[in-house]
């Protein structure tokens, strides 16, 4: 019954914080944006720690707690007034270190045009490379819906960066 | 032998390396013949690898001070924080801030910063024979008096080239000590404040971020020790014109 000290589990989660930061800046598409929603979701990780069972795989806890944050955010109609205003958000913009400069760049933009459901599942499965389970316990779905939004997140991703028409004709099914 | 039929989802697990080794290759037959599939999935793993490189940095950055261990202490004591916005909540009669802005620690401080900076603006600048303790006649003194309370060497910014002038400045009470509030005013009599307080431990930089109380609008940011907020009752644009303006002689 031993539960895990505030210390420890502090420990602990402060390892997945850089992860945290990279999911939460490519889902908001902001880095002020991204690093208030891992501090509100560190916080609340923090008093919800006792809901955390030892053992068990924090990582997939931390993103479940923070998307949690996330979604109230979203549909909370009081989104923060803060606004970026500086060119803060700039020195953490995404860097393109390969030739597909381009391709990098409108692939940040193009995620913000995604659905938020989408984009979340898109994060997870292809930058947080969470297997298809992890991602369903995460965003608390079926497994089924992960591979739908994934399919339909990633169509439209590559729709949006190779400037595509947004939608695919419909195939015909035999 | 034909190749076997492939559900999307399959497609989606091959491009994840999720399907295992037999069924992958079945899958890897299947594209062979089917142009159109292989190349979605040759651009999805595109995607994938672009999203490891778009946000690598992220991993390997500089984790920034608020959530890092030394500020755990901070992050360790929600109740407390929780408490302080209740209290600030109960306390204020004021409406129009949003309880969002009170749940996390450096926001609530900031944000703090932004609302005692408001209330400050609109107490004293109506204020029309004593606007200020100090007047800018005595700016040398004003600055080494209020450097001294503060306990660091404070600058203030000239807006001439905005349209202001220094009034002159006064000593406030802020969240954990003294503060100090400038006034200044354009040929119309309008008046902006800078309030600036420092704290112990911040070494936070912030971006601009802004506040609306009623009429007042509040340009916030810290600056390693020193937080800072402009107020006035004019519009936006040109409150920030002003803040930038500050930003940049303070940051020289």
């Amino acid at each position: 019954m031993n539960r895990p000290a505030s210390d420890e589990f502090a420990t602990q989660a402060m390892q997945y914080i850089p992860r945290l930061r990279r999911y939460a800046r490519a889902l908001t598409g902001d880095a002020s944006a991204a690093d208030d929603l891992v501090q509100d979701a560190l916080e609340r990780a923090l008093v919800k720690q006792k809901l955390w069972r030892e053992g068990t795989d924090l990582r997939a806890w931390l993103f479940t707690v923070m998307h949690n944050v996330f979604v109230n955010q979203v549909r909370s109609a009081a989104v923060s007034r803060t606004v970026q205003l500086d060119d803060d958000a700039m020195a953490e913009r995404p860097q393109p270190q390969s030739s597909d400069r381009l391709e990098i760049r409108d692939l940040d933009a193009a995620l913000q045009a995604l659905p938020e459901e989408q984009r979340a599942v898109v994060l997870l499965v292809g930058l947080e490379q969470m297997t298809y389970d992890e991602a369903a316990r995460v965003l608390e779905v079926p497994i089924g819906t992960v591979m739908s939004r994934l399919s339909r997140g990633r169509e439209r991703l590559r729709r949006l960066t190779q400037g595509l028409p947004e939608t695919a004709p419909l195939k015909v099914v035999k | 032998m034909s190749a076997p039929s492939v559900t999307e989802a399959e497609l989606q697990a091959y491009v994840d390396g999720q399907l295992p080794p037999a069924r992958a290759a079945e899958v890897a037959q299947h594209l062979a013949q089917h142009e159109e599939d292989a190349q979605r999935v040759a651009a999805y793993r595109r995607q994938n690898e672009n999203l490891q490189l778009a946000y690598a940095p992220l991993l390997a950055g500089a984790v920034p001070a608020r959530l890092q261990p030394g500020v755990r202490r901070r992050w360790q004591l929600p109740v407390q924080r929780y408490a302080l916005a209740a209290a600030l909540m109960a306390v204020s009669g004021i409406a129009g801030w949003q309880s969002h802005a009170y749940i996390a620690g450096e926001r609530t401080q900031t944000f703090y910063l932004a609302r005692v900076a408001a209330v400050a603006h609109a107490v004293y600048s109506p204020e029309v024979r004593h606007p200020v303790e100090v007047g800018a006649d005595q700016e040398e003194h004003l600055v080494r008096w209020l450097s001294k309370r503060l306990g660091t060497g404070l600058k203030i910014p000239h807006l001439a080239a905005q349209g202001y002038t220094l009034v002159g400045g006064r000593l406030l009470p802020g969240e954990r000590g003294p503060a100090a509030q400038f006034m200044y005013q354009d040929s119309k009599g309008q008046r902006l404040t800078l309030y600036v307080r420092v704290s112990k431990e911040g070494r936070e930089q912030t971006a601009f971020r802004f506040a609306q109380e009623n009429n007042v609008g509040v340009f916030y940011w810290l600056d390693g020790r020193l937080g800072y907020a402009l107020s006035g009752e004019t519009d936006r644009a040109e409150l920030l014109r002003v803040a930038d303006a500050v930003y940049r002689q303070l940051n020289p």
